[in-house]
């Protein structure tokens, strides 16, 4: 079994690293622990937070406390934490979910495709079918509601973001910023290039899976016309 | 309806103690800021602790009742008067319906807490009753309450309709009646300053020897940019010994980081998620408080706390607080 390392996030939590670099290997660590944690949450428990290469359980002290052996409930969730890192397999897992995104490219929902075609010497046609023919990885869902932070963006692609970022970004709005891209999930702020939007709803508040993706899912980019975004179904 | 909103004060919103589950989707945990005043707010009316209530910051709101209700307020000292007769923080009040309760400004602390008995009824959006302002959603309408929105109180418990009865007895004809025990609130501060234990973060090591002498020797002053998310403090910059590129993990409430201009933010409720700045320390949950009722322009001197006694003195607390609930149900003659 893999060695993990354990650390104090606060007095409320264990962060558990399972490697050093981001990259498919320790992602499928990452999610193999989150999905384990999910399945056999502990009591005094509270919730785990998947990331590139840690994974993060937040817990109740008091609960984990226990004045007849005085333990420090920092350590008693290490040592349950340590004893779970023992149980779970180490196959690989080979599931995952595809999740495909229509996305209508260029035009107001798109306004810096041309910029990122320009910095790249390619052509908008070409930014399109680069980025629409990868599959991406989600790697951990932050920064907003629903946000996924992708992996796998052909270099191709690569733009710096802009000098001055934007107030307002529009929900759905599909973005690259450096070597990443991603999709603002909410309106906010951003300096991202905005190079389409996607009809679909990454997060819907009050749902009990409010948000579409999660950490593990592979993401797969549809281009649509403006037409076929107006006909699209906001609700996923 | 059971109370309506003349003026909403600076931000105001319903809170709970937080939204939780959902952080491995970016959902925010929210929740109210100082969770000891809202612990004893809750207490004082016979409340659960994770029961809604009011958090009003720096200038609060005024409300008509159209109910008549058990209430407390707790944190912040903001002046709070009822048809303009003054009224007591950190103790059960028995209110008329047809009377107005005004927050004034905050005269000491930075937020105050209006519990009332059941709760505010605002409908549970994913385990929560807080507002998370950045996604809209949660509390009233996901947003601070605005002039004449109308809240709803849930129905309250068996004890506090006990403490209800007992306070409305004894308010004859007024429009209030104030119970004559009271908890007694430690976290505020009074001179301007204050003493902020921290436990050493993942990155402490990674600062210069002077950068970590000076974040506990000297003070930090909290920035006009700091609010439900983060307090940005200024004061010594604070330099790494080499320039590291962090992979973004988890991040939780009271994490001390250090962005590249070198002046620390201590994340607060409605922080996001994920973070990738270093880590140079994080204020424990005992003294959360204290940060919370902090407002721009006061000084904050940190001091170190090992996570052992950070914790201990949580655990030691819990059972003051247990105490203070059993001492409140005999005084009142409910045990």
């Amino acid at each position: 079994m893999p060695r993990y390392e354990f650390s104090p996030l606060g007095d409320s939590g264990v962060m558990v690293k399972l490697g050093e670099v981001i990259d498919q290997q320790t992602h499928e660590k990452v999610i193999l622990f989150s999905e384990y944690l999910q399945e056999h949450p502990f009591p005094g428990m509270i919730e785990s937070v998947p990331g590139f290469t840690t994974v993060t359980v937040y817990y109740d002290p008091i609960t984990l406390f226990d004045p007849l052996d005085d333990i420090l409930p920092y350590d008693r969730a290490v040592a349950i934490l340590e004893q779970m890192s023992q149980q779970i397999s180490n196959t690989h897992s080979t599931e995952y979910r595809l999740v495909e995104i229509p996305v209508c490219y260029g035009g107001s929902f798109g306004p810096d495709l041309e910029v990122v075609a320009k910095q790249n010497g390619l052509s908008v046609e070409e930014v399109i079918s680069i980025h629409s023919t990868t599959e991406y990885l989600v790697y951990m869902i932050g920064f907003a509601p629903g946000f996924p932070y992708l992996g796998g963006m052909d270099e191709r692609l690569a733009t710096p973001r802009r000098s001055s970022p934007r107030l307002s970004i529009p929900m759905g709005s599909v973005g690259i910023g450096g070597l990443q891209t991603g999709i603002y999930s909410i309106e906010s702020p951003g300096g991202w290039q905005i190079i389409g939007r996607t009809p679909l709803s990454l997060f819907q508040a009050g749902e009990s899976s409010p948000s579409l993706l999660c950490a593990g899912d592979k993401v797969r980019f549809r281009p649509i016309s403006e037409r076929e975004y107006d006909n699209g179904e906001k609700v996923y | 309806m059971s109370i309506e909103v003349i003026t909403p004060g600076l931000c105001t919103t319903v809170q709970d103690t937080g939204r939780f589950g959902f952080q491995q989707v970016g959902v925010s945990v929210s929740g109210v800021m100082d969770k000891q005043a809202v612990q004893m707010a809750n207490m004082l009316v016979g409340n659960q602790q994770t029961d809604a209530v009011l958090e009003v910051t720096m200038r609060g709101p005024s409300l008509l009742f159209h109910k008549d209700m058990l209430i407390a307020i707790c944190g912040g000292d903001f002046k709070v008067t009822i048809n303009d007769r003054s009224v007591l923080p950190n103790r059960a009040v028995w209110i008329r319906s047809g009377s107005i309760l005004k927050f004034g400004l905050a005269k000491e602390g930075c937020r105050a807490y209006l519990a009332v008995a059941g709760g505010w009824d605002v409908p549970l959006v994913m385990g929560s009753r807080s507002t998370n302002l950045r996604g809209s959603f949660g509390g009233f309408a996901g947003r601070m309450l605005a002039a004449g929105d109308k809240l709803v109180q849930s129905s309250p418990g068996s004890f506090s309709q006990f403490l209800a009865n007992q306070l409305e007895k004894k308010a004859g004809a007024a429009p209030f009646y104030q119970a004559n025990w009271f908890i007694p609130s430690s976290t505020l501060v009074k001179n301007g300053e204050a003493v902020v234990r921290v436990i050493q973060g993942e990155q402490f090591a990674d600062f210069s020897e002077e950068s970590r002498q000076s974040f506990f020797e000297q003070t930090f002053q909290v920035s006009t940019q700091s609010d439900r998310m983060g307090y940005r403090l200024t004061g010594p910059a604070l330099e790494l010994t080499q320039s590291m590129e962090l992979i973004s993990a988890a991040v939780t409430v009271g994490t001390i980081q250090v962005p590249p201009n070198g002046q620390p933010i201590i994340l607060m409720a409605d922080r996001q998620t994920i973070g990738g700045y270093p880590k140079i320390g994080y204020v424990p949950t005992i003294d959360l408080p204290i940060v919370a009722q902090l407002r721009p322009g006061e000084k904050i001197h940190f001091q170190e706390i090992s996570l052992r006694d950070a914790q201990k003195a949580l655990i030691e607390r819990d059972s003051l607080m247990k105490a203070i609930k059993l001492g409140i149900e005999v005084t009142v003659g409910w045990r």
